[in-house]
């Protein structure tokens, strides 16, 4: 019973770093209608970026993280401007699709050309190794991963619920030429989508790169589609539904892989997906919509 | 026994009755006008008749067959063929294609014989592209036979819609403000390909028109829908100098 | 009018199979004169293998219009499968049928994925549709992986654990080793028989697409409901492209597992990431093209190595190449100035 709840605690940590991914992935298909599979990427360029201010130039730990949030931050909204932009009127989602996918093969091959192809190890940003409450000995990194995600997504649900320029996400996400009717500025709110999604995904790297410590030029890759995952999950474009999607996958992944078998794992994680989406076709959380006649 | 016999037909979206008490009797040949105000539940009665929405309650029954609650690919079968208010071409396809797709259950031959071009894909093939050019004649179409479908202008797309509703050999056809957007000039040659249809192939048709020309000029019997229930129904002419009709039309003066 | 139209679809289907076998021509000469060094004669088996599975993913996402993010699933199961009947009648089979009924079973069995796939996959909608896809072939690449065959006097051995439950007789001959995949693979892979499965892969899609079933197919992608209005079988016709497709892929991944000394099912060789290339090579050779997506994945598989007297920067390179081919080609005014400025444009009919 106590390894039981002492996965289920590990489970809930993976998750909640896939939450933070898959609210971003989440937002930007929501606001921009696109499956943007450089987001993974930025998760590593995260990782790389603490990696080089904390470990390789041994600045402290608080700048490490501020330059992997800033850093990211900029590098998303680049991407958009300078890839995702010119492509909006394109016609077909696959255009998009597929520069996103150049995208992402720049970023990995740009780390790989910088860091080599030698994994890393990554310490800790954490200050504290471990908490025992009771019976559980529950790792510094879950307890901060929990708690971050907890206040990223509640923060988030405030700023679109509650603010101007939430709204006018909100807004966009449902009718792009309405709200440019509106006047609402449409590249201002999809820039400031990325701007936050990729913010988010910094956190991620930094989070993710001290759980599990080994950073390599393809660390993001499987996170990121995990995250995707986890939002169509959750039902894309839904913020609280990419957060229980996140938190699904990362607890059916922690479980299967102890309980069930350790190399099936991610095999168990898309079966459950694949259930999840025959029942219920657009997610979790997602709303159905049915085209007109 | 009339041809298209529906009873009592209503459908409800959450707490909207969008169409309720819904009667239509349609005998074979006839060439009926369904009209009403914007937002009357013409194309609701349209959707309901082809399978789009299933009915609430009601019967509809196609030449003696129950139809009611069928999928659209079974009330096609059954003898319904439809246009739609905003145009659905298939829009990357010839103008010659759009047709052949309509004649898809008409002429067979197997995937077999396509992959291994057997004598059966040329034979067929040969037959469905006289019979898509002899419809597309009709309508004047027969020229843009290799045009992209979405290169036609507005009203000659209207017209291949039909073509093609044409080609899966209805039993009635069912068209959604047919004159949309076509200028006098147009809507005279599509009254005219209408009523060419009528005689040559003994189509029975019900159509929803705002074109009152249009409806007047072709129609032998109409029902005005309004707020989703019928005002009236009957000949053309007397429905036409009902008071209420007019009112529903022009709103209270 | 209408026998002009035949001949003009004829034309360019002919062009299109003329291609492939002009550029098997150009390459057997220059091979002849020494002109093809051993890195790229390397290669052309794997071309042959990319071109087919683009043309397989045309069918799908090209003329059905659902974006599939699952193929490599497919082209693995056939490798799998052509792989281990190679290897279990290594023996006791000449080479010529043995490979010949190997690439049948790949491309039977693929199929029979397919449709069993396609069954839950095809009723989900766009980016639904795309993940689950994903998830199949993650799946099928993950099971691969845990798969042990085994073959003795007895008959077949499998298990889901370790080599030992197989519990073989000693003179028990290892098929699929878990992780270790499988190994001894005849090679019996050639260009010639890379160059036969791709031709016949373009005839029997551009066969399909023009005919009575291809037009349904094309109306689903065009328009789901004025196709149903019309009496098109919708599922049927989404499940008939989408099973040959994977036929087609397995295939494929049979010619891919006969080039193999070891078939293991890596991402790098049967993820989502191959799939995604797969993707690539459609949507670049422009989006329903079966010529488009052959010249796109050679030229794609080719720029690496054209580009490796820059060393590391290759890859870098290419991944530019593809984000601006990408905008050059898709961005809205940079198309109508490509269009505005090229003298070989074949005119658009439109009536005025």
């Amino acid at each position: 019973m106590v390894s039981f709840i002492t996965n289920l605690i590990n489970g809930l940590s993976l998750g909640s770093i896939y939450a933070i991914i898959a609210i971003g992935y989440t937002m930007v298909y929501g606001i921009a209608k696109m499956l943007n599979f450089a987001h993974g990427d930025i998760i590593m360029v995260g990782g790389y970026l603490a990696f080089t201010i904390i470990t390789t130039l041994g600045l402290p730990v608080g700048l490490g993280i501020l330059v992997a949030v800033v850093g990211c931050l900029g590098l998303g909204v680049a991407i958009e401007k300078i890839a995702y932009k010119p492509l909006r009127n394109a016609g077909s989602p696959l255009a998009v699709l597929i520069t996103a996918i150049g995208v992402s093969y720049f970023l990995e091959n740009m780390a790989l050309l910088i860091f080599g192809s030698d994994p890393r190890i990554f310490t800790s940003v954490v200050p504290f190794s471990t908490v025992k409450i009771g019976p559980f000995t529950i790792p510094g990194t879950t307890i901060i991963s929990i708690v971050v995600s907890l206040l990223l997504v509640f923060f988030l649900q405030m700023f679109v619920n509650k603010t101007k320029p939430g709204q006018a996400m909100l807004a966009v996400a449902q009718d792009r030429d309405a709200a440019s009717l509106m006047g609402i500025s449409v590249n201002g709110t999809i820039s400031l989508t990325f701007a936050i999604g990729s913010a988010m995904a910094g956190i991620a790297g930094v989070l993710l790169c001290s759980a599990y410590p080994t950073l390599s030029p393809y660390t993001g890759a499987m996170p990121g589609i995990k995250a995707f995952v986890a939002a169509v999950f959750g039902g894309i474009g839904s913020i609280p539904g990419a957060m229980i999607g996140g938190l699904l996958l990362g607890v059916i992944e922690i479980l299967g892989r102890t309980y069930i078998s350790s190399q099936l794992s991610d095999a168990i994680v898309f079966s459950v997906l694949i259930i999840v989406l025959l029942v219920k076709p657009t997610g979790l959380m997602g709303k159905v919509t049915q085209e007109k006649v | 026994m009339a041809l298209l016999e529906v009873k009592n037909l209503a459908i409800q979206f959450g707490g909207l009755r969008a169409v309720d008490d819904f009667d239509l009797s349609i005998e074979k040949g006839e060439l009926y006008g369904l009209i009403g105000p914007n937002g009357a539940g013409k194309t609701t009665v349209f959707n309901l008749l082809t399978g789009e929405y299933k009915p609430t309650s009601g019967i509809i029954t196609l030449d003696g067959v129950d139809i009611t609650g069928k999928k659209p690919i079974e009330i096609n079968k059954a003898g319904i063929a439809r246009t739609f208010q905003n145009i659905r071409l298939f829009k990357q396809l010839s103008v010659l294609d759009n047709v052949k797709i309509g004649l898809h259950n008409q002429y067979k031959y197997s995937t077999v014989a396509s992959i291994l071009r057997l004598p059966s894909y040329y034979k067929t093939e040969k037959e469905m592209n006289e019979k898509a050019m002899e419809l597309l004649k009709v309508f004047g179409l027969d020229k843009h036979a290799d045009v992209l479908s979405s290169n036609l202008p507005y009203g000659e797309q209207r017209k291949l819609e039909i073509a093609r509703a044409m080609a899966t050999n209805p039993k009635l056809l069912l068209l959604d403000e047919p004159a949309a957007g076509m200028n006098p000039n147009e809507t005279e040659e599509l009254m005219e390909n209408i009523s060419y249809i009528r005689k040559n192939f003994g189509m029975t048709i019900l159509l929803i028109e705002h074109d009152m020309k249009l409806v007047a000029g072709i129609c032998e019997k109409l029902t005005v829908l309004n707020f989703g229930r019928i005002l009236t129904q009957g000949d053309t002419k007397t429905v036409l100098k009902n008071p209420e009709v007019i009112k529903a039309y022009l709103g209270d003066e | 009018m209408k026998n002009s139209k035949l001949t003009k679809q004829s034309k360019d289907n002919l062009g299109t199979i003329a291609m492939v076998v002009i550029i098997y021509i150009i390459v057997q000469i220059c091979s002849a004169a020494g002109l093809v060094n051993s890195h790229l004669a390397g290669l052309l088996v794997p071309l042959c293998v990319y071109a087919t599975m683009a043309v397989a993913l045309n069918l799908v996402v090209g003329i059905l219009g659902e974006l599939s993010l699952g193929h490599a699933g497919f082209m693995c199961v056939g490798a799998f499968s052509a792989a281990f009947f190679s290897v279990a009648h290594a023996d006791t089979m000449n080479t010529f049928p043995r490979f010949i009924i190997a690439i049948l079973i790949g491309g039977l069995i693929a199929g029979i994925f397919g449709f069993l796939i396609g069954i839950p996959v095809l009723r989900l909608n766009g980016d639904y549709l795309a993940i689950v896809t994903l998830a199949f072939g993650e799946i099928i690449k993950n099971i691969m992986n845990v798969l042990y065959i085994g073959m003795d006097e007895k008959g077949y051995h499998f298990s889901m654990k370790s080599a030992n439950d197989l519990t073989m007789t000693e003179n028990g001959k290892m098929i699929i080793n878990g992780p270790q995949g499988i190994t001894g693979t005849p090679y019996d892979a050639t260009f010639t028989a890379g160059f036969i499965i791709l031709l016949i892969a373009v005839i029997v899609v551009l066969n399909l697409i023009n005919s009575r079933d291809g037009r349904a197919i094309m109306a689903i992608r065009d328009n789901r409901i004025a196709a149903e209005s019309v009496g098109i079988p919708v599922t049927r016709y989404k499940m008939l492209a989408f099973t040959m497709s994977a036929v087609i892929s397995g295939c494929a991944g049979a010619l891919y597992a006969h080039n193999l000394a070891s078939l293991i099912a890596t991402p790098a060789r049967f993820g989502y990431n191959m799939s995604i290339l797969f993707l690539v090579f459609v949507v670049l050779g422009g989006i329903g093209s079966t010529r488009g997506a052959i010249i796109a994945s050679i030229i794609l598989t080719l720029i690496p190595e054209v580009l490796r007297f820059i060393g590391d920067f290759r890859l870098l390179i290419y991944s530019i190449v593809m984000i601006v081919m990408m905008i050059v080609n898709w961005n809205p005014k940079s198309r109508a100035f490509i269009e505005a400025h090229n003298p070989f444009k074949k005119k658009e009919k439109e009536v005025k």
